[in-house]
C-alpha cells in the first residue's frame, strides 16, 4: 500500500519532470524537471533497497551532473530563441513515425508478454544494495566475503581508465584555440579570444 | 495492490520515450543532451527493478558503471558544446551540419 502510494507520487513527479525537459523553452527549467526526475529515481531506488546506488544517483546525477548543466547553459546563453522550424523539412515527420513506431513497438512487447523473465515465479532472494555488499562485489581481498567477492573488479579497473580519459579529453578541449587563419573565417568570434592569446 | 516490476518497467519505458522524443524533436544541443541523460536513467530504473525481481546485485552494479559512463560522456560532451560555442557562437545542432571545421 505504502509502495503504492510513493510509486503513483514519484511517478507523477518523473513524468512531470521528463515533459519539462522535453517541452521547456527555458533550458534552465528543463534542468530542473531532469532534477526533479532524477530525485524521484533515486526515490524508486531507495524503495528497491539499493540505498547506494540512490545516496550516488543523487550525490553525482543531481549533485554534480545538473550543476555541470547549469554552468554551461549559463555560459551559452539562456535567452537564445531556439528555431521552431528544421533545416530538414522531412525531420520533424520522420521523427514524429519514428516515435509511434517506437510506442507500437513497446505495446506490442507488453502485449505479447515477453516481458515476462521480469516476474520470476515466487519470491526472489532480497538484495541489499548496501555499501558493504557493493564494495565487496567491487574490489574485495577478503575471504568472508565469499563468491561474491572481486565479481566486478576488471569493470571497475576500466571506469578508472575511462574517466581519466574523460578528465584529459574536456581538459584538451578547454585548452584548444582555433589558429588564427581559422579564427578570421569564423564569423564573429569571441573578442575576449583575441586578447587572452595575445 | 501490489506494485510489481512490471509497474517500474513501463514507467521506465515511458520516460525512455520521452527522452527519445526531446532528442528528435529539439534542435538545442543541451536539451538534447538532457534527454540522453533522461534515456540513461530510464534504463537504470529497469536495471534496479530487475535486480529486485530476481535477487541478483548484479543490476545494482549496472546501474554504477552506466552512472560512471554518463558521468564521463557529460564532461566530454559538454566540453565539446563549450568549444562549439566559442567559436560559433551557437548550441543549435542545425548550424553544425556544413561539416566545414
Amino acid at each position: 500500500m505504502v509502495e503504492l502510494v510513493v510509486f503513483i507520487l514519484m511517478g507523477v513527479v518523473a513524468l512531470g519532470g521528463a515533459i519539462a525537459v522535453v517541452l521547456a523553452r527555458n533550458p534552465v527549467y528543463g534542468a530542473m524537471g531532469l532534477m526533479a526526475t532524477l530525485f524521484a529515481l533515486a526515490v524508486f531506488y531507495v524503495v528497491h533497497l539499493a540505498h547506494f546506488v540512490a545516496a550516488v544517483q543523487v550525490i553525482v546525477y543531481a549533485g554534480a551532473v545538473i550543476t555541470l548543466f547549469l554552468f554551461v547553459i549559463m555560459f551559452v546563453g539562456v535567452d537564445r530563441a531556439e528555431r521552431l522550424t528544421e533545416k530538414l523539412a522531412i525531420q520533424r515527420p520522420a521523427a514524429l513515425v519514428a516515435l509511434v513506431g517506437l510506442v507500437v513497438l513497446a505495446g506490442f512487447l507488453v502485449v505479447t508478454d515477453r516481458f515476462d523473465w521480469v516476474i520470476t515465479s515466487g519470491e526472489a532472494a532480497e538484495v541489499r544494495g548496501t555499501v558493504e555488499e557493493i564494495g565487496a562485489n567491487l574490489i574485495s581481498s577478503d575471504s568472508a566475503a565469499g563468491p561474491r567477492a572481486s565479481r566486478w573488479l576488471l569493470p571497475f579497473e576500466a571506469t578508472s581508465l575511462l574517466l581519466v580519459v574523460a578528465a584529459v579529453g574536456a581538459i584538451s578541449l578547454a585548452f584548444y584555440r582555433p589558429r588564427r587563419k581559422d579564427r578570421q573565417d569564423t564569423a564573429g568570434g569571441d573578442p575576449g579570444q583575441e586578447q587572452r592569446s595575445k | 495492490m501490489i506494485v510489481t516490476a512490471d509497474w517500474y518497467m513501463t514507467l521506465a519505458a515511458v520516460l525512455f520515450l520521452v527522452g527519445a522524443a526531446g532528442l528528435l524533436l529539439r534542435n538545442n544541443a543541451l536539451v538534447m543532451f538532457m534527454s540522453v541523460e533522461l534515456m540513461l536513467n530510464a534504463v537504470n530504473l529497469t536495471f534496479v527493478a530487475a535486480a529486485r525481481a530476481h535477487g541478483d546485485i548484479g543490476g545494482q552494479m549496472a546501474v554504477l558503471f552506466v552512472l560512471v559512463v554518463a558521468a564521463a560522456e557529460v564532461a566530454v560532451g559538454l566540453a565539446i558544446i563549450v568549444s562549439i560555442f566559442r567559436s560559433r557562437q551557437t548550441a543549435s545542432v542545425d548550424d553544425l551540419s556544413e561539416l566545414s571545421g
